[in-house]
């Protein structure tokens, strides 16, 4: 999946979506383009509007302003042509505890009435055989862990051929095989051609299995693309340990680079500085501005030339050529849990 | 969505139009299965069956009191209480009679009150909206089952009432309010005919417990209400000064199966209860899907 297919089928698109809770906008103007076929994580602090989002997507709750559409029908207007081709979960798994795993899955599958009667039988076993909850098909919800019922809802969302998932929150409360056997899952059922749509506010899982992602902070869509640009928009940091640390920054800033030295072991200068170039901010709709990461080659004579094509190869061979003793040197990449912090704030203060 | 347009494409213009019609029938099947499996989860439900179990022990209770007691002189307890130990089959009609003011309100009002605010309080009802079981549609079915309930609670009472006076006391021909005398068939009979009128009777508070059921994802909150109603219009049911009032109390009628023992059988108070709860059910009924079509599902 490329951003090529932007525009041509989306599974997901929101136009100006916003939701007012009182005085709070709990979601603010979000224009979400979720490409068929992604795996597309929603990420965003605890209380950034994501689970809101997800109502107002599935018709739960109206929007304030803005219009939603699945599958390339409007919603709520097409709900009933919608929503069986999307299987979800919301918020959490929610069952009826004095009903057995099974009983609950028939429950739900009796309200959908495209469902075929005829075939609920056989297709409850198989989602429940799908996240391995067989074995407790006839015991009590009640007596389910966590885990189980995390599954189970994950089973309710796979009782029919679904075109789009959304999942709020999957692996919540799963050990870390539950939560691997998850991200297969998702694997699977995307090779099978579905979109799925994943909240979490965990980084690495979103990194694990998607190909898209969204950044929500305090109800705003902070940034979103494909997972490669998203991580990218990021900027990299020149990381040079060397005793001549005159000369390398000489040379750094005939680079455009404004260094930093350091002592911090009293021998070696460590240098550290923004490389040019990488620092190419991602606009919400996806698009990368002009001027994106360095390209190969080049020697670097002329200054202007030089911001643009600071690739670090030219960077320590022009290094070298100034007679600069190298003893170290490393671009580091922000990964995408430097862009999420960047976007969203660190520490504990929860949004809102 | 593709898939299937893909099928379409392949297919002949009358495989696709034949398609289309086939659905009409599944989906009625399917709405029929989405009622089965209210029913289901209602009447398999262990507090469900518990309130009907508290029901059919009212009878009981009186029958073996009755049994175990002296003779009680006409006039003193509820009405027929001094009949009993003639004829077995008026524990069933005194019982139905006590049910009335407060037990038969209080489990419509557990069950009526739990329709949407227990899915709520469950967190089910996200996962029933977006199956998607449709808003009106599920609104319809809890209605539905509600009023089966209203079917079962006064059979319960009367059958169990029926059963017992048949076990402990003789049974025989019964003289009804208007001096005739019927054989134990057309009593039984009768005594079934108070408890359809008691169905009809809590129709109109099954639509107000349904309606404050929309307004809370708390399910005791909207039972508790729905029975303090119930209350309160009886007790405005006796203040004089309200007298015109009365006629449009739900509870209005309740007592008014009277009637019903007479030869002939009169109509008139079980057809003006029909009309009132009718209303009710029409004013509640409309209400609750104003509120429940456009709400916020947050639960």
């Amino acid at each position: 999946m490329t951003s090529a297919d932007r525009g041509a089928g989306l599974a997901i698109e929101t136009t100006g979506l916003s939701k007012r809770f009182g005085h709070q906008l709990a979601v603010n103007s979000i224009d979400l383009a979720v490409p068929q076929g992604s795996v597309f994580g929603f990420l965003g602090p605890n209380g950034s509007g994501k689970t809101t989002t997800i109502r107002m997507m599935l018709g739960l709750a109206a929007a304030t302003a803005g219009s939603v559409r699945l599958l390339g029908q409007d919603m709520p207007g097409k709900l009933d042509e919608v929503l069986p081709q999307v299987g979800a979960l919301v918020e959490g798994p929610a069952f009826y505890p004095f009903l057995s795993g099974a009983a609950n899955l028939h429950r739900f599958d009796a309200a959908d009435r495209h469902a075929s009667p005829g075939t609920r039988r056989a297709r409850v076993a198989e989602a429940l055989d799908r996240v391995g909850l067989s074995h407790a098909a006839r015991k009590k919800v009640r007596a389910y862990s966590l885990g189980m019922k995390q599954r189970l809802g994950i089973a309710n969302a796979l009782l029919s051929r679904r075109e789009l998932l959304i999942l709020d929150e999957p692996t919540n409360g799963l050990d870390p095989q539950g939560t691997r056997e998850v991200r297969s899952l998702v694997r699977s059922l995307a090779a099978d051609g579905a979109t799925v749509f994943v909240s979490s506010h965990l980084l690495a899982e979103v990194e694990q299995i998607c190909t898209h992602a969204a950044i929500m902070s305090v109800g705003r869509l902070v940034a979103q693309g494909p997972l490669a640009e998203l991580r990218q928009a990021g900027t990299a940091q020149l990381r040079l340990i060397t005793p001549d640390a005159g000369a390398a920054s000489g040379v750094l800033v005939r680079f455009g680079m404004t260094p930093v030295i350091g002592h911090p072991d009293g021998a070696d200068a460590v240098i550290t500085s923004v490389l040019p170039g990488s620092a190419g901010a991602l606009s919400p709709n996806g698009s990368r501005n002009p001027g994106g990461a360095g390209g190969t080659g080049g020697t670097g004579e002329r200054d202007a030339a030089a911001a643009l094509e600071a690739a670090p190869e030219a960077i320590v061979a022009a290094l070298v050529a100034d007679g600069v003793r190298v003893r170290g040197f490393a671009v580091e990449r922000g990964s995408l849990e430097d862009r999420f912090v960047a976007l969203t704030g660190e520490g504990f203060d929860v949004a809102q | 969505m593709s898939r299937s347009d893909q099928v379409s494409e392949h297919g002949s213009r009358t495989a696709k139009e034949s398609g289309r019609e086939g659905s009409v029938p599944r989906q009625r099947a399917s709405s029929r299965s989405f009622l089965a499996s209210e029913l289901k989860q209602l009447f398999r439900r262990g507090r469900t069956q518990a309130l009907l179990l508290a029901l059919a022990a009212i009878p009981v209770m009186i029958a073996v009191v009755v049994r175990l007691s002296t003779a009680v002189p006409p006039g003193r307890g509820p009405a027929f209480l001094d009949r009993i130990t003639q004829n077995g089959l008026f524990v069933g009609v005194t019982a139905l009679i006590v049910a009335v003011p407060l037990f038969l309100p209080l489990t419509i009002g557990v069950v009526a009150g739990d329709t949407i605010a227990g899915e709520a309080g469950h967190g089910t009802l996200r996962y029933l909206l977006v199956a998607p079981a449709g808003r009106v549609r599920l609104l319809l079915v809890k209605y539905v089952g509600a009023v089966a309930f209203c079917v079962a609670a006064p059979l319960a009472v009367a059958l169990a009432g029926a059963g017992i006076g048949a076990a402990l006391f003789p049974v025989g021909p019964v003289t009804l309010l208007s001096g005739d005398v019927v054989q134990p068939g057309e009593a039984l009979n009768r005594m079934l005919l108070i408890a359809a009128y008691q169905t009809v009777s809590l129709l109109g508070l099954s639509a107000i417990g349904l309606f404050l059921s929309t307004l809370t994802d708390v399910p005791v909150g909207a039972m508790a209400a729905t029975i303090v109603l119930s209350v309160a219009s009886q007790v405005l049911d006796q203040l004089p000064q309200l007298e015109w009032l009365h006629p449009w109390l739900f509870s209005h009628y309740w007592f008014g199966f009277a009637d019903l023992l007479r030869q002939p059988i009169g109509w008139d108070s079980f057809t003006s209860n029909a009309m009132l709860q009718a209303g009710y059910i029409a004013v509640f009924g409309a209400l609750a899907y104003g509120r429940f079509v456009s709400k916020d599902v947050l639960s």
